[in-house]
């Protein structure tokens, strides 16, 4: 290989790393790590909340039911709920059990404690496929 | 096999209920000599639970009120009629004293098994002082009952764990609680239990009640008994014998060898199949067309109580299923195990449990 070609390899590469850090980089250790560490909070804390006497009015909690958070479906989500008339989200349906058996007050959509709800029952259910529309 | 129609058992039930489906199994027990027959009926899991003084959870204490309802008017009356276990929902006195205030309204003997739900408070103690012993036995038309206290766990997890009674009993009221223990009869009951039978003939039918499934489901749970290898040891030498349990909220129905399980639903709350738990394995028996997936919008939906019929000591366990078909589970002679007289045959494609 001669000086020119060598010099041409390096200059290539220059050129490359110089785009590089002016697009996305590989994710680093501190961003999964931070992603991972708020996630796992927020399915802890849904754990919480879905054993938590305290969130309806009678004392009844989610678990009692859904233990492992069994038979609330995320994948099936957002699909059509005959008894509401329309295709709903899971929030509604997380609603519709505090409201009833929890004899609750509704959540609001973006309430910490409706979201950790969903990341916890969905961790539950990782890697079972999504069947949108489906009971 | 005499089948009785649900309408012939329970005269005068429509009128009360509006034409309302049944939270309780009745079961037949029949014999060739047709006077041995009979039927009692099965109450399970009504979950009383305290929220502040006199004030108790509406929809739990409905199903038991239902069930009670029901049960008093079933016609030709009912031997007799069993408990199933899980009274309460803590084990507290209060919820305890609600529900056998409820329970009283039954015109018929009622026998108790005990549940956990009632017992990892204050082990027991308030429960037998109100029902008596949790084990015992007795003979009824020919047939020998026995019962069992199956929810007990290894000593050092019940003595050893917890700062009170109530931190004990809310972790095994936790169904998926990971810091629960799997639950067991043990070796002093085991040894009762051995005795017990050694007075009884091989040819005498033996019915067992317990509150878990003296079978191995799935332990997570607790759909389990630790030694039920053990007991149905001890069941191996009888020509033929039933074991009642409660605990799944959920119908379940098997055969190992002589012994055919059947289990009640609650009239509290049902519970979702083992197999809808998508991270573990479980082992429900192939032999089972699950019940319907509850519909949420109905509360009393898969709830309900049933009523055996006992014929030559094999049982006939119809479910009353308030938004569904009624159910009949009855014992094939032809292929020896208990099946559903409608689904078993022709399968009808079941319900994904997703
Ligand atoms: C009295 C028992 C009971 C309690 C307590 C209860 N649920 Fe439910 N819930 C049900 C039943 C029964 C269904 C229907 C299950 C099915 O479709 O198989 C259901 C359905 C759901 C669904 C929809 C499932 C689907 O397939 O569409 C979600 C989500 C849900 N519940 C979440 C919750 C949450 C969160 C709580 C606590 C706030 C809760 N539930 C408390 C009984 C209960
Ligand atoms: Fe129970
Ligand atoms: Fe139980």
């Amino acid at each position: 290989m001669g000086i020119k070609t060598v010099s041409m390899v390096v200059l290539a590469a220059a050129a490359l790393f110089a785009t590089t850090t002016l697009q996305a980089d590989e994710f680093t250790r501190a961003d999964l790590d931070l992603w991972q560490s708020q996630y796992q909070a927020a399915v802890k804390k849904g754990r919480q909340v879905f054993t938590d006497p305290g969130l309806g009015t009678n004392g009844v909690v989610c678990a009692q039911c859904h233990p492992n958070a069994a038979n609330t479906h995320p994948e099936t989500y957002p699909k059509f709920q005959k008894q509401l008339g329309k295709v709903a989200t899971m929030a509604e349906m997380i609603n519709f059990c505090i409201m009833n058996p929890l004899e609750g007050k509704p959540l609001a959509l973006d309430d910490p404690r409706m979201i950790a709800i969903q990341a916890y029952i969905t961790e539950e259910r990782r890697g079972v496929p999504l069947a949108p529309g489906k009971h | 096999m005499k089948s009785f129609n649900r309408r012939d058992l329970l005269k005068g039930a429509g009128v009360m209920l509006a034409g309302a489906t049944l939270p309780v199994s009745l079961i037949e027990m029949a014999f060739a000599d047709s006077s041995r027959n009979f039927t009692f009926a099965y109450i399970s899991d009504s979950h009383i639970q305290q929220i502040k003084g006199n004030r108790f959870v509406r929809n739990w204490d409905r199903g038991l009120i239902r069930a009670v309802a029901e049960a008093n008017l079933m016609s030709p009356r009912p031997d007799f009629i069993f408990y199933g276990g899980d009274i309460a929902q803590l084990g507290k006195k209060a919820e305890i004293d609600h529900g056998l205030e409820i329970l009283s309204g039954l015109r018929d003997k009622v026998y108790y098994v005990m549940g956990e739900h009632d017992y990892y408070l204050d082990l027991g103690e308030y429960w037998r002082s109100q029902l008596g012993p949790d084990h015992y036995s007795f003979d009824h038309k020919g047939m020998h009952f026995v019962v069992l206290n199956s929810i007990l766990t290894y000593d050092d997890w019940t003595h050893n764990r917890w700062a009170s009674g109530e931190e004990r009993m809310g972790v095994m009221a936790g169904l998926d609680d990971h810091r629960g223990s799997p639950f067991m009869v043990g070796a002093k009951q085991r040894q009762w239990l051995q005795k017990d039978l050694a007075k009884v003939d091989i040819n005498t039918p033996v019915t067992i009640f317990s509150h878990s499934p003296l079978q191995k489901i799935f332990r997570n749970w607790n759909f389990w008994t630790e030694d039920a290898e053990q007991i149905q040891a001890l069941l191996k030498p009888f020509r033929k014998v039933n074991v009642f349990y409660g605990h799944v909220h959920q119908i379940q129905y098997n055969q190992i060898g002589n012994i055919s399980f059947h289990a009640a639903m609650a009239t509290a709350w049902p519970w979702p199949y083992p197999q809808s738990n998508a991270r573990a394995e479980s082992y429900l028996p192939k032999l089972t067309v699950p019940m319907n997936r509850a519909d949420p919008f109905f509360e009393r939906d898969a709830t309900g109580w049933q009523y055996i019929d006992i014929h030559s000591g094999n049982a006939t366990m119809h479910f009353s299923l308030p938004d569904n078909a009624p159910r009949t589970v009855a014992f094939n002679p032809a292929t020896g195990r208990p099946e559903d007289v409608t689904y078993q045959k022709h399968r009808i494609p079941p319900q994904f449990h997703y």
